[in-house]
């Protein structure tokens, strides 16, 4: 443990595996041009689904990324988070054997679908085959823990570890954890969430999601603060950020992006989300509070964009009920709209992209929407040149959770 | 700033042997086993055929049809010990502020049983890769999210404050617990509901641990094959069950007159970053974890007067674990009663961390120790003190609560009386 700590949590490296981005620079082009890349499901034994549209991540070689011991008991969700955390650590300039104690680092992850595409496999070997063809991975490479496990072992890191096993919201938790963590006295977690959830069976089991869109035409699937939004479509991919205590990252000459200032998470039901509105307003107000933060510093918001009329409209209230009139005029944005909901990744990639965002100066634009039909100020088309200092990132999980999380730029408090 | 300070003022739980506080109190206080041949499925072909069962009927715990046609079996335990929890703490959720109510459940597998049934269906029997989704059920996806047991949990006792599931493998009870401590020291809800469930007796998940040989290959004496640190251990034998616990601000505690079964005096966690399922025969981690606890309560390590042990029945644990203690507790360790309850409850995976919390807070309660039931053999590398067979008498103001998980998790919780100090 350091003797001087600043307490506030800083975020030193970040690292995406997106459908519009295998890289965190490639993944801020996509996002700041408005790039979308929802497309027709192309994984194997999807394409009779009546789940037509997805993001995708395409032309991903775990094997450039991860060591061969560590790719065959793992899923592509652990492919993926295993890839973002190595490219945050190499952000933070923590690759390698960190110095220090192993008990300074710690991991933790949320994960809202598990090693689908894995289980999948051997559900088959034991349902087609037999028991004794259920290989030795399935107990690691199935369950939630596996990401967290998996970068622990091969960073070596000993800190504290854990695993918000969650709907899509668990990702701003996660982060939230993440900083507790680091003012509990812990140096450096690695946080973050990346999801696979288009193996075949993973697809069936989310057609039940009432807010799930089943639309055929990739440009009208997902199309949120619309009259015409229909549901959200799925995707795969997510982000890992490198947070540590600010006075830590100062001292050890590592550029801080950006600052995790506040956070607060509320609950009202699954589905319910006429009552989302309040839990929105009171996670949003919570965050501010946490952060000392007013409403007008707000400089831009990452909306959640569920993609529903009802869902959507709650959110653009709660911006309202919980901003007063900057409700209405701060920029709000979503990029996710052109590559799709990674469940619990999306919150992280939204992160990624408000720190990218502060830094270029630059709101990204919401990819496919033109025709918003709510009283907020979505910026669409092109994006748009602000001075940024502080964002609000929100995130709403089908199952019923709310949370909001304030980024600063750089070192502010 | 003292942090706040944390009680446990209600306790639930589903295990098996009995449904029910009480019934759980009297097979760990007698001694008796629940370990026994698998009924919910046909377990013909696998290696570990024996499993600690929950004889558990939702209608006879007040579950109506309503709740039982959604929520899986897993869900289902967590309802009726949270039930049972909230019951006895004597909290009128309705007149507390809902935002300040939170949840922390754990779940190591989830819904898988449920999905393991529907994936059978659109699958037809494991023949197809590309599945048919017109055979699966309507609720599938309720499964496949595993933020569906906080969620249900949540709305039934009308929880508005930060609401999470965890899963941290076998140690996601003791993690939930421990979240569940933090949210309300930190001051983010004054009450919490905390614990975890799972029902993973289900082929899938036998026949996975069958792969790595850590389950027991005892069919033949089921009812003596959960043998925690003794020499002819062969393994664990997998269970199910869920527990709550109702934590409560203490202060919020006191201002209502409520009864405090203990405090939460520590919770810590690390990771061994040395193998998904192998642990060192040193257990350094763990340790850090105990003394971590001992370090919030300020407690010493000769003030311990039990360890609940993970006690799994592998070879590796228990062993293992026998080091991590040693290393935190030094000389005291060979004068503390150290049992493992997984010889008679089964090891139900993420749920059993909640269960053995609830265990804990029972044992201060009776000032008994629970044995470890089968225990005959000892162990050269096991040589501790671990309650054979017979539940002890003992006075216990600090107890601590230690598990190991796949994914290399080490968490320990630590439990203080009433009695005892301030901080």
């Amino acid at each position: 443990m350091s003797a001087q700590r600043s307490g506030r949590t800083a975020v030193t490296g970040i690292g995406v595996v997106a459908p519009n981005g295998l890289r965190t620079d490639a993944y801020w082009k996509s996002v700041r041009e408005g790039v979308s890349v929802l497309d027709r499901i192309t994984r194997d034994g999807c394409g009779h689904l009546p789940l037509r549209v997805a993001g995708e991540v395409r032309g991903f070689d775990a094997s450039a990324f991860i060591e061969e011991t560590f790719l065959v008991q793992t899923d592509r969700f652990s492919h993926f988070a295993m890839a973002a955390a190595g490219a945050a650590l190499d952000d933070a300039g923590l690759s390698g054997k960190a110095a220090g104690s192993p008990y300074s680092v710690g991991v933790v992850t949320a994960a809202g679908s598990g090693g689908g595409e894995f289980g999948q496999r051997e559900l088959q070997k034991l349902w087609g085959q037999g028991s004794r063809y259920v290989g030795p991975y399935q107990s690691i490479a199935w369950f939630y823990a596996a990401s967290t496990g998996q970068i622990s072992i091969r960073g070596g890191f000993k800190g504290p570890c854990g695993v918000v096993a969650s709907d899509e919201a668990g990702g701003l938790d996660a982060v939230a954890h993440a900083g507790r963590a680091v003012r509990r006295g812990t140096d450096v977690v690695v946080v973050g969430a990346a999801e696979a959830p288009l193996a075949p069976y993973s697809m069936v089991c989310q057609l039940g999601y009432p807010e799930l869109s089943t639309a055929e035409d990739p440009a009208v699937a997902y199309r949120p603060f619309t009259s015409r939004a229909r549901g959200f479509v799925p995707a795969e991919g997510g982000a890992v950020l490198v947070v540590e205590d600010a006075d830590r990252a100062r001292r050890r000459g590592t550029a801080i992006r950006a600052t995790v200032a506040g956070h607060a998470a509320t609950f009202t039901g699954a589905s319910r989300w006429d009552r989302s509105r309040e839990g929105l307003a009171r996670a949003i107000q919570g965050a501010l509070d946490e952060a000392g933060c007013a409403p007008e510093e707000i400089d831009v918001v990452f909306a959640d964009a569920l993609g529903t009329p009802e869902a959507d409209r709650a959110e653009a209230l709660a911006l309202t009920d919980a901003l007063g009139p900057h409700g209405t005029r701060v920029p709000v944005t979503a990029p996710k709209a052109g590559f799709g909901r990674a469940y619990c990744g999306g919150p992280l990639l939204d992160i990624a992209a408000a720190v990218l965002a502060m830094e270029h100066g630059q709101v990204p634009p919401t990819p496919g929407v033109f025709d918003i039909c709510h009283d907020i100020d979505l910026v669409t088309t092109r994006a748009r040149p602000a001075e940024l200092r502080t964002a609000l990132i929100l995130s709403r999980g089908l199952m019923g959770s709310n949370a909001a999380l304030v980024l600063r730029q750089g070192e502010q408090a | 700033m003292t942090p706040r300070r944390v009680a446990v003022t209600g306790i639930g739980v589903v295990a098996p042997g009995g449904i029910g506080v009480p019934a759980f109190w009297d097979l760990l206080s007698d001694g008796r086993t629940a370990t026994r041949g698998i009924t919910l499925f046909d377990p013909e072909g696998l290696r570990s055929r024996i499993a600690a069962e929950c004889d558990f009927d939702p209608r006879a715990h007040g579950l109506g049809p309503a709740v039982t046609e959604r929520a899986d079996r897993y869900i289902q335990f967590a309802l009726v010990a949270a039930d049972e929890a909230v019951s006895d703490c004597g909290i009128d959720l309705a007149a507390e502020n809902p935002w300040r109510v939170a949840v922390s459940l754990g779940s190591a597998v989830g819904g898988t049983t449920r999905l393991e049934h529907d994936y059978v269906l659109v699958s037809a029997g494991g023949k197809r890769w590309d599945v048919d989704h017109r055979a699966a059920e309507p609720q599938l996806h309720l499964a496949f999210s595993p933020s569906t047991l906080a969620s249900v949990v949540a709305e039934r006792f009308g929880a508005q404050g930060p609401v999470q599931t965890v899963s941290t493998g076998c140690t996601s009870g003791l993690d939930a617990v421990g979240y569940a401590f933090h949210t309300i020291q930190d001051g983010r809800a004054d009450i919490c509901i905390a614990g975890a469930s799972d029902s993973p007796i289900s082929p899938i998940t036998m026949a996975c641990f069958d792969a790595i040989k850590a389950t027991s290959p005892n069919n033949d004496d089921p009812a003596h094959a959960s043998r925690p640190f003794d020499a002819h251990r062969d393994g664990f034998v997998m269970g199910e069950g869920a527990a709550v616990l109702v934590l409560e601000e203490l202060e919020h505690a006191r201002a209502r007159g409520a009864h405090v079964y203990c405090e939460i005096g520590g919770y810590a966690t690390f990771g061994n970053a040395y193998h998904m399922t192998g642990l060192t025969s040193e257990g350094l981690e763990m340790a850090r974890a105990i003394d971590s606890t001992l370090d919030q309560a300020r407690v010493d390590p000769t003030e311990i007067d039990y360890v609940n042990a993970h006690g799994s029945g592998t070879r590796q644990n228990d062993r293992h674990e026998t080091a991590a203690v040693k290393r935190s507790l030094g000389a005291h360790a060979y004068d503390t009663p150290m049992s493992s309850i997984k010889s008679m409850v089964g090891h139900s995976l993420g749920a059993i961390g909640a269960i053995e919390v609830v265990a804990c807070v029972l044992a201060m309660a009776h000032q008994v120790v629970p044995p470890t039931a089968n225990y005959e053999t000892p162990d050269p590398e096991c040589d501790l003190d671990y309650v054979p067979r017979t539940a002890r008498p003992r006075k216990l103001d600090n107890v601590l609560s230690v598990g190991s998980g796949f994914g290399g998790f080490q968490s320990a919780v630590l439990l203080t009386g009433t009695g005892g100090r301030t901080r």
